[in-house]
């Protein structure tokens, strides 16, 4: 192990415990309020492996979080629960489908034409729910109850409770994070980095880079799908802004924010863009004007000067500060 | 479907392809020349069917409205172009498209603040209001007409510019090889300037003279954006000829999609998901020409 991954897995290990202790002492607000940044860093990681790590610029990514969603939603009888063991992989399993169709036709495209037809197919699917009376249309379901998680007679987890819906996401989180760092290292991994790097000398290294991409996007859409089924569990509603190009957009920004082509910027990114979020929505009124109400103003406005002036994320940020201190230090040295 | 329905159907499919060309041409222009991707091009028609209806509520008439909306959003363009699009020239796609994904938030939240969330409807100008008898009962009214008629005129105005002006001639030479243009001790900073101006008045001038016919409302700007899109990736990135010709295909695909009946099966396909027939389109366009119509190969 490296030393900056020895860092990051003790600040990893120490962040996770501290999450573990969190409802101990949080009130319920601070406690969902981890949960929904907990699966917003799912979302942002699921998109990183497309954006950072094979380059491929998906701005239709909330697609496949919405569709698991409504998979739910659709799958629970109204006043009843729907079971968890069933409908957990169902929702998976739709979003991979989804993630699959859509990659067909998407992963043969390249940079500007990729970020523009998989922004398409994203609204495509949001207009099918918000124009058809297919799901509740324009004001999205409710999911009245809760999945019930029962073996038998045995209930391992009751996700009408806060907490355990918390440690749920949690347990999702940790696995979503290893599984993607062992796939990383793998030989499977190392193809997609060289993929973003040169794809046609992987093609002529003999990679079927079709393939490699297709399957990188599915997978990418099924852990996309799990942040989806896990928020329309935390919340009990599903509507089309689920899918839309906002939340699209804003991933895309949590995984800039922090840093692309790394796993813990994305993680970062998802905190910190809530927080901000957060904080604009909570702006006081000045005279007459109520600036927390015009939240996305200053929120369009951080996305730009975040843009302009941020490239490599908060990671990148910290990484050239403290070369920069060391290279003050040597100097001192001298 | 009788005859004159037919026709009627056609004009329309035609009429919404040409402003869809308007729309989308700023859009391929911007990207083919400078080699900057603006997904804020929706807000800018937002921006100009809004500064249509108050314009023509303040100046008391369509025909002031339109100029003087056009002269603010020459002036916008510049503006952006210079706070925001030139320190986007030499960046990766990525940081364009949050840049300018930032900017719709800003145009649309700045919206809300300026002119509020209702749906604003307002009259086809009095000089336009009037329709064409084609049949004892179906009429084709006269603004869809001259809408029809700004567009294409703009399209020759635009191929003109292009290809006969000296200022034409620059901006082609920019798209090929800008430092040595630069080194030819031509401004290009400046040649750029004017392009991204002359796209965002593109699209507010779509905006403008869409409104009356669309009413105006929140959020008008991202639908639009995206067939945009799909108009681009179906003619080609880049080329405006490619534009016109998926431009025409969409309307009429879209207009016709909508009022024709189609069943497979017994499960009525058409016009229930008609919503979708343009994706459809380009997914088949897709599998067959993945660059476009008239796009280079990549």
């Amino acid at each position: 192990m490296s030393r900056a991954r020895r860092i990051e897995f003790f600040v990893l290990l120490a962040a996770v415990a501290a999450l573990v202790a969190l409802p101990f002492f949080a009130e319920k607000f601070y406690v969902q309020f981890f949960a929904k940044i907990l699966i917003m860093a799912i979302l942002a990681m699921s998109l990183d492996l497309l954006l950072g790590y094979t380059g491929l610029v998906s701005f239709g990514h909330a697609a496949f979080y919405g569709v698991a969603a409504y998979a739910l939603a659709m799958v629970t009888p109204q006043y009843q629960a729907a079971n968890f063991w069933t409908s957990f992989p169902l929702a998976l399993a739709v979003a991979g489908l989804a993630a699959l169709v859509i990659g067909f036709f998407v992963v043969r495209t390249h940079g500007i034409f990729f970020i523009m037809v998989t922004l398409a197919f994203a609204q495509m699917l949001f207009f099918v729910f918000h124009d058809t009376k297919l799901a509740g249309g324009n004001d999205g379901i409710y999911i009245d109850v809760r999945p019930v998680a029962k073996i038998g007679d045995w209930q391992p987890f009751d996700l009408d409770k806060f907490t355990h819906v918390y440690y749920l996401v949690l347990v999702a989180f940790v696995i979503v994070y290893l599984f993607l760092r062992v796939l990383l290292a793998s030989p499977f991994g190392k193809v997609l980095v060289g993929i973003k790097a040169n794809e046609h000398r992987m093609k002529s290294l003999g990679y079927a880079t079709f393939r490699y991409k297709l399957v990188c996007f599915v997978i990418a859409g099924v852990l996309g799908g799990l942040a989806g089924y896990l928020s329309a569990i935390q919340f009990g509603v599903v509507n089309p802004e689920m899918m839309g190009w906002h939340l699209s957009g804003a991933v895309m920004m949590m995984v800039i924010l922090g840093g692309m082509g790394t796993l813990v910027g994305p993680i970062l990114g998802a905190a910190v863009w809530m927080l901000i979020e957060l904080f604009f929505q909570g702006l006081p009124t000045v005279g007459e004007i109520n600036l927390g109400k015009h939240w996305h103003l200053w929120m369009g406005l951080f996305i730009v000067l975040a843009s302009l002036f941020l490239p490599k994320g908060l990671i990148g940020l910290g990484a050239a500060l403290l070369r920069r201190g060391q290279r003050n230090k040597a100097e001192g040295d001298v | 479907m009788d005859f004159h329905f037919f026709l009627i159907q056609l004009m329309n499919g035609v009429q919404y392809g040409l402003l869809l060309f308007l729309l989308s041409a700023g859009l391929t222009l911007v990207f083919g020349i400078m080699g900057i991707i603006n997904i804020a091009h929706g807000s800018f028609y937002m921006i100009g069917a809004y500064l249509a209806w108050s314009l023509t509520g303040k100046l008391g008439s369509f025909w002031l409205a339109l100029p003087a909306g056009i002269v603010l959003t020459v002036a916008l363009g510049m503006l952006l172009e210079w706070l925001v699009i030139k320190r986007l020239y030499h960046r990766d796609l990525l940081y364009q498209v949050l840049a300018t994904y930032g900017l719709i938030l800003v145009c649309e939240e700045l919206r809300s603040v300026l002119w509020g969330d209702d749906v604003r409807g307002f009259n086809i100008p009095e000089a336009l209001n009037q329709s064409i008898q084609l049949s004892e009962t179906l009429s084709y009214p006269v603004y869809r007409l001259w809408i029809s008629g700004v567009c294409l005129a703009v399209a020759v105005l635009l191929y003109w510019v292009i290809q006969h002006t000296r200022l034409g001639m620059k901006i082609r030479a920019g798209a090929s090889n800008r430092e040595m243009v630069q080194s030819l001790g031509i401004d290009i900073q400046i040649v750029y300037r004017i392009v991204f101006a002359a796209g965002v008045t593109l699209a507010a001038l779509a905006g403008m003279i869409a409104a009356p016919v669309s009413s105006v409302f929140p959020g008008m700007g991202n639908h639009v954006l995206i067939i945009c899109f799909v108009v681009v990736v179906i003619g080609g990135l880049g080329s405006v000829k490619g534009a016109l010709v998926a431009s025409v295909m969409i309307g009429l695909v879209d207009t016709f999609g909508k009022v024709l009946e189609f069943s497979v099966g017994g499960v009525r396909l058409l016009p229930e998901l008609s919503s979708m027939t343009v994706y459809v389109l380009m997914a088949v366009i897709l599998l067959w020409r993945p660059e476009g119509l008239f796009g280079k190969k990549l």
